[in-house]
This record gives structure tokens, C-alpha cells and sequence, in this order.
């Protein structure tokens, strides 16, 4: 008897690439990972996981405006409910997951001692409208965070309410309408460059300015000359992105700022870039009038469908008299709520109120736990590894990748590639599939606008080196074939749970609503 | 029928007083797959730059700009229906509204259609 020499094989016959798509399974299932359906089309009207007691017969009152068909609720089990939702869980992406180079989005990890404190009862089991001598705790939390973001951005003063970074914008806007209004002063327009975000324009639209384009120089940066130009006494206000989305730090601001003012207009800088700058630059020194911050992205709190965001803003000397209503004070008896009925003279000018209570208290939380575990020495070192990873990134593919701004000097927090270059044919879009396929999320791709075919890889410093090298290698064979013009980079990704959609059709004729197939059939007849 | 262009990338047909507004080739070709398409209200008046359309594509939303002042006597209602058009054929029927000329002064300045391919072949 001779001993099996060849034992359990470990290695995979060499299979054609797209073998897989090939030779597809009867269940359509690739491996452990399943095909979902859609949980309207799993199990059936007549069940349920629930057991509940017929409804008793009544007269009904409705007088014949009754539900004349079963609302067609998905019929469950307990078992089929969690696989269900598991399975789609699986086929999501999240940054506890893997790298998340998603450009101006900041998608840091978020640390596990914020979500333990935010859990804390003292800050989860509360109610806004408690007696405030019940919620000391949390009022001191909130006083204590906007203490640390005027003293980190050297600004005069903070709205914690504003929910969200465009929402900040709008908070910012509004002061700065109030306080234009408080002098009789009407202006119209408001500038917007264009390596601003887009939701700058947006916000000015909405509030009723007119917006205006001030053009960005070769290098990637606002356009001093263009805007000095522009400035007279119908500007209310210049709307700059710094560090702007090209990934450039707007080293002229405090000049520009000055010659704002000068034209009496105010500066709203998007703070949504403030992880580069965090600890070693104070928007307050450059002349900046209000600006949000992100505590979504800057200071960790989870984005992004893990939780809401939260965007406070911080106002110059000039402009928080406007600020809006409520704000936390700390006062010899504790700390106060300061709302319509107690501002009274000491905060008449506010103009009014952006939300019902006090804005996202978990995320204030989040925020101040992250904030005092870094400390100042910690937050200063965030945005040097945030800059240094992203120059890592951009000094270790701008030679198979376009960078059309290297020239112009370190980037900051994330790093801009073009599509020039590729082969005839391959665009960025090519890039971002391919990536997918390599088990990497892709960057922002296609934004900012003033570069052809944008990608925007912002690695963030809580990536180490190794995940840097590995996706500097995925995102360097990616690019290599989209310059030799590998035709199966077209058909990329091979092996997600869909293959390329049709983002066009998608968008000309969107599917929103599923409609069961007997009423599909129905309207056929 | 002369043929004019903005360096907005649009291109403007005179016939008479009536001027037909859509955008060029490069302009669609830049914007990617068009997938809607915001037309003005036939009498509306523009001034010359006043943003008077919408174009959204995959990628971004664009203004268009009125390229001359002038009343808008009818706008391309295929575009609703089937906004690819401004991708298939930009320069003839995808154009976007015809207006009333209100000072053909204006036209003067504008591009040719030599000026204009050289001005996109600089870009």
C-alpha cells in the first residue's frame, strides 16, 4: 500500500479570470457570499414572524373610505429577517472594513472609546427638555467642546446647533446676512472660487445671494488678482474652502481676508478640510469671519450612514453678536442653557434659531472624547499624519497618475490625480471600478471640476503605512493598465455582487418603487 | 443663417431675429451623459448672461446661459423626453430654446465657427 503523496491541495488550478462570470452557480450565490433578493420578494403576504390575535369585528367608521387591499407587508420569520439583513450587511462597505480614500470626506476611523463614552446613561438616557439642574452633565459637555473648537480655530465664539457641514454654511450665512441687515447695509452678491466646495454656491443660492465664480490659477489656488477686482460694495461675503479641494492650502487668505474686510464684506470659510490644518493653524489668525466644522470628519464621529453629522460654527468678534440661539454658559451656579427667553439684551441681535433643541448631543460626545484622549500635542500630530500620508500617496504615483498640481508644492490632506494620460478611451471612472475589484473603496472621482476626470484619494492619518503600500500598489496596477489600455479594465468590477451598472440610464429612467409582479403583470393586460 | 460661439460653449444659429441656443460638441463631450435637461418658459427674457438652462449629466449640473439678450419664443420639448439628444447631436437637434433677438448688436464679438474650433483646440 503506498501512502496518498499528493494530500489536500492548496493551490488553485490557474483559472481564467473571468472564469467566475463564466461559469455562474445555479443559485447565482458566489461562494459564502449570497445572492439577496429584494425583502418584498422573500417569504409571502399570508405569513408572519408575529403572532397576533385576530382583530376583533367592529363597525367600521370610515364610512367607505376603508383600505380596500391587504397592505402587502413582507411575511418573515425571525430567521429569515436576520439572514436577510446580514446577507446586505455583507455585501456593504465601512471603514471598519477597509481603507476609504474618499476624497473631502475625511472617512477616519472612529474610535471605540467615543462610542463607549456617548453610551454613557448620564448622556444617552436624556431628555432636551429635562429640568437643566438634571442635565449638568451634558450642559458642561457641550461648553466644554465649544470651549476647546474657539480656542483651537482662535475664533470669538461657537453655534453648537448646526447639524451638518452645509447646514453650518447656511448658520454662517444668516450671521452674516444679520449682521449686513444691522447696519442697513443690503448686498447682493456673494463670491464663491472655484476650488470652493459645491455646497458653497448652494448655501449663498439659498440664502438669495447671487453667486459669483472667481477663477483658480494654474497652481490650484484661488485667484487674488480676479478676486480683488471683484470686491466692491454689493459683496456681502467670499465663501473659501481652505484647505480648498484641490488639496492646496490657500496661502494667501490673510490677504485676501484683509481686503474683504476692507470692501466691507465678510469671509465664510469652509471648515470641512480643518483635519489638515488642526492644531498648527488658527482660521482666526488669517481673518476668517465664520466657519463650520465638521465633527463628522475632523474630530472622528461616525458619517456616512453610521451616524448623523454635526457642524458647529465659530464666529469672529465681529460676527457673534448674530449668532443663533441656544448656546451653553457657565455661570457660578452651573451651567445655563441660554435660549429666547433668557438671552434678553445680552444676545438681542441672534438671528433666531437653526434646530428645536441643542444639536447632535452624541456627537458632542464623540467629539470631546476624541479631542481630550488626543490632546493638543495628539491633534497637532493628526493633521501632520494626515498631510504626510497623502503626500506619501501623491509622491508615490504621480509618475504612472497626472498630478496636475505636484508642481505647486506639498498637498495637504489628500492628494489630486486627472485622467491625462490613459489610453484612448479609459477614463477615470475605469480607475474606480478596477479598484473595486481589488477590494479597495474608490476615491471621489469626477470632483473638484476644475481637474479633467478627477480622482481625490484623502488617505487620513489613521492609516498606517502598510495599508498605504497596499492600496499605492492596487491603484498603481489599476492605472498602469488604464494607460496600456487593458480591454478588461472596461468590464471592471468582475467579481462585486453587480457588475458595472448604467449610471445613465439609472438617472434618465429611475426605478424608485418596487411594484409586485402580479401588478406589473396586471398593467400589461 | 450665420453661426455663432460663446467661449460658454454654446453656439447660437441667426435666422431673421430668431436665434437657436444650444451647446457645442466639446461642451457635451465634457459634460458626459446627459440625463436631464432644464429648458426655460417660452416668454421668459433674459439678459445676455443670465443663466436660462439647466444640463445635467452623470457628472455635475451646468448652467446655460442666455448668450444674447432676448424673449424666448420656444424651447426644445424633445429634451425633456430624451435629454441624450444633447449627447447624439448637440449642434442640430439638441438644441435648447430659440430666442427673439433683442440687440443683435450683441452678436458682434462672438466666435465663428473657425475662431471657435481653434479657441477649444488652446483649451
Amino acid at each position: 500500500m503506498t501512502m496518498l503523496k499528493e494530500g489536500r491541495p492548496t493551490r488553485p488550478v490557474a483559472l481564467a479570470q473571468d472564469k467566475a462570470t463564466a461559469n455562474p452557480t445555479i443559485t447565482g450565490n458566489k461562494a459564502l457570499m449570497l445572492e439577496e433578493a429584494l425583502i418584498f420578494e422573500i417569504g409571502s403576504h399570508e405569513t408572519t414572524g408575529v403572532d397576533i390575535a385576530p382583530a376583533p369585528q367592529v363597525k367600521s367608521r370610515l364610512g367607505g373610505l376603508e383600505r380596500r387591499k391587504p397592505i402587502a407587508l413582507p411575511g418573515l420569520s425571525e430567521p429569515e429577517t436576520v439572514r436577510h439583513y446580514t446577507r446586505l450587511s455583507r455585501q456593504n462597505y465601512g471603514i471598519d472594513l477597509g481603507f476609504f480614500p474618499l476624497g473631502s470626506c475625511t472617512m477616519k476611523h472612529n474610535p471605540r472609546l467615543n462610542e463607549k463614552m456617548a453610551r454613557l446613561p448620564g448622556f444617552a438616557d436624556i431628555h432636551p427638555l429635562q429640568p437643566q439642574s438634571t442635565v449638568q452633565g451634558a450642559l458642561a459637555v457641550i461648553h466644554e467642546l465649544a470651549e476647546w473648537l474657539v480656542t483651537l480655530t482662535g475664533m470669538h465664539s461657537v453655534a453648537m446647533s448646526p447639524k451638518a457641514g452645509a447646514h453650518g454654511e447656511l448658520c454662517g450665512l444668516l450671521a452674516i446676512r444679520a449682521a449686513l441687515e444691522a447696519r442697513g447695509d443690503a448686498r447682493s452678491v456673494v463670491l464663491v472660487p472655484e476650488s470652493a466646495h459645491g455646497t458653497n454656491p448652494a448655501t449663498a443660492a439659498f440664502c438669495g445671494y447671487a453667486v459669483e465664480d472667481i477663477p483658480a490659477t494654474p497652481e490650484g489656488r484661488v485667484d487674488l488678482a480676479a478676486l480683488k477686482a471683484r470686491l466692491g460694495p454689493d459683496v456681502a461675503a467670499v465663501m473659501i474652502t481652505n484647505p480648498n479641494t484641490c488639496g492646496l492650502f490657500e496661502r494667501d487668505l490673510r490677504t485676501i481676508s484683509e481686503a474683504v474686510h476692507a470692501a466691507g464684506g465678510f469671509v465664510y470659510c469652509d471648515g470641512a478640510n480643518f483635519n489638515a490644518i488642526v492644531g498648527r493653524v488658527r482660521p482666526g489668525d488669517l481673518g476668517v469671519d465664520a466657519m463650520h466644522i465638521n465633527l463628522h470628519k475632523t474630530f472622528s464621529t461616525p458619517h456616512g450612514g453610521g451616524g448623523p453629522g454635526s457642524g458647529p460654527v465659530v464666529f469672529s468678534e465681529a460676527l457673534s453678536p448674530y449668532a443663533p440661539l441656544p448656546f451653553v454658559e457657565k455661570t457660578a451656579d452651573g451651567h445655563v442653557l441660554i435660549e429666547e427667553e433668557t438671552a434678553g439684551e445680552h444676545h438681542a441681535g441672534s438671528f433666531g434659531r437653526m434646530v428645536a433643541f441643542h444639536g447632535q448631543m452624541g456627537m458632542f460626545t464623540r467629539a470631546l472624547t476624541y479631542i481630550m484622549s488626543h490632546g493638543a500635542d495628539g491633534l497637532r500630530q493628526v493633521s501632520e499624519d494626515a498631510v504626510l500620508n497623502a503626500n506619501y500617496i501623491l509622491r508615490s504615483l504621480e509618475d504612472v497618475l497626472d498630478a496636475p498640481f505636484a508642481a505647486s508644492g506639498p498637498c495637504m490632506h489628500e492628494a489630486l490625480f486627472s485622467d491625462k494620460g490613459m489610453a484612448e478611451g479609459f477614463t477615470t471612472l475605469d480607475i474606480a471600478k478596477g479598484l473595486i475589484d481589488e477590494g479597495f473603496h474608490p476615491m471621489t472621482v469626477y470632483f473638484p471640476l476644475v481637474v479633467h476626470g478627477a480622482m481625490l484619494v484623502e488617505p487620513t492619518e489613521t492609516e498606517g503605512k502598510a495599508a498605504l503600500d497596499q492600496f499605492i500598489v492596487a491603484l498603481r496596477s489599476v492605472a498602469q493598465r488604464a494607460n496600456a489600455g487593458d480591454a478588461a479594465l472596461k468590464g471592471a468590477p468582475y467579481f462585486a455582487p453587480r457588475r458595472r451598472l448604467d449610471e445613465t440610464l439609472a438617472a434618465r429612467k429611475p426605478v424608485l418603487v418596487w411594484t409586485e409582479p402580479e401588478a406589473v403583470a396586471e398593467a400589461a393586460e | 443663417m450665420s453661426r455663432y460661439f460663446t467661449d460658454e460653449h454654446e453656439w447660437i444659429d441667426v435666422d431673421g431675429d430668431i436665434a437657436t441656443v444650444g451647446i457645442t460638441d466639446y461642451a457635451q463631450e465634457q459634460l458626459g451623459d446627459i440625463v436631464f435637461v432644464e429648458l426655460p418658459a417660452e416668454g421668459a427674457k433674459f439678459d445676455k448672461g443670465d443663466d436660462a438652462a439647466v444640463v445635467e449629466s452623470v457628472k455635475a449640473a451646468s448652467d446655460v446661459y442666455a448668450p444674447i439678450s432676448g424673449e424666448v419664443v420656444e424651447a426644445n420639448a424633445a429634451l425633456e423626453e430624451e435629454p441624450a439628444l444633447v449627447n447624439s447631436d448637440p449642434e442640430e437637434d439638441g438644441w435648447f430654446f430659440k430666442l427673439r433677438i433683442a440687440d443683435t448688436a450683441e452678436l458682434e464679438g462672438l466666435m465663428d465657427e473657425a475662431a471657435y474650433r481653434k479657441f477649444v483646440a488652446g483649451l
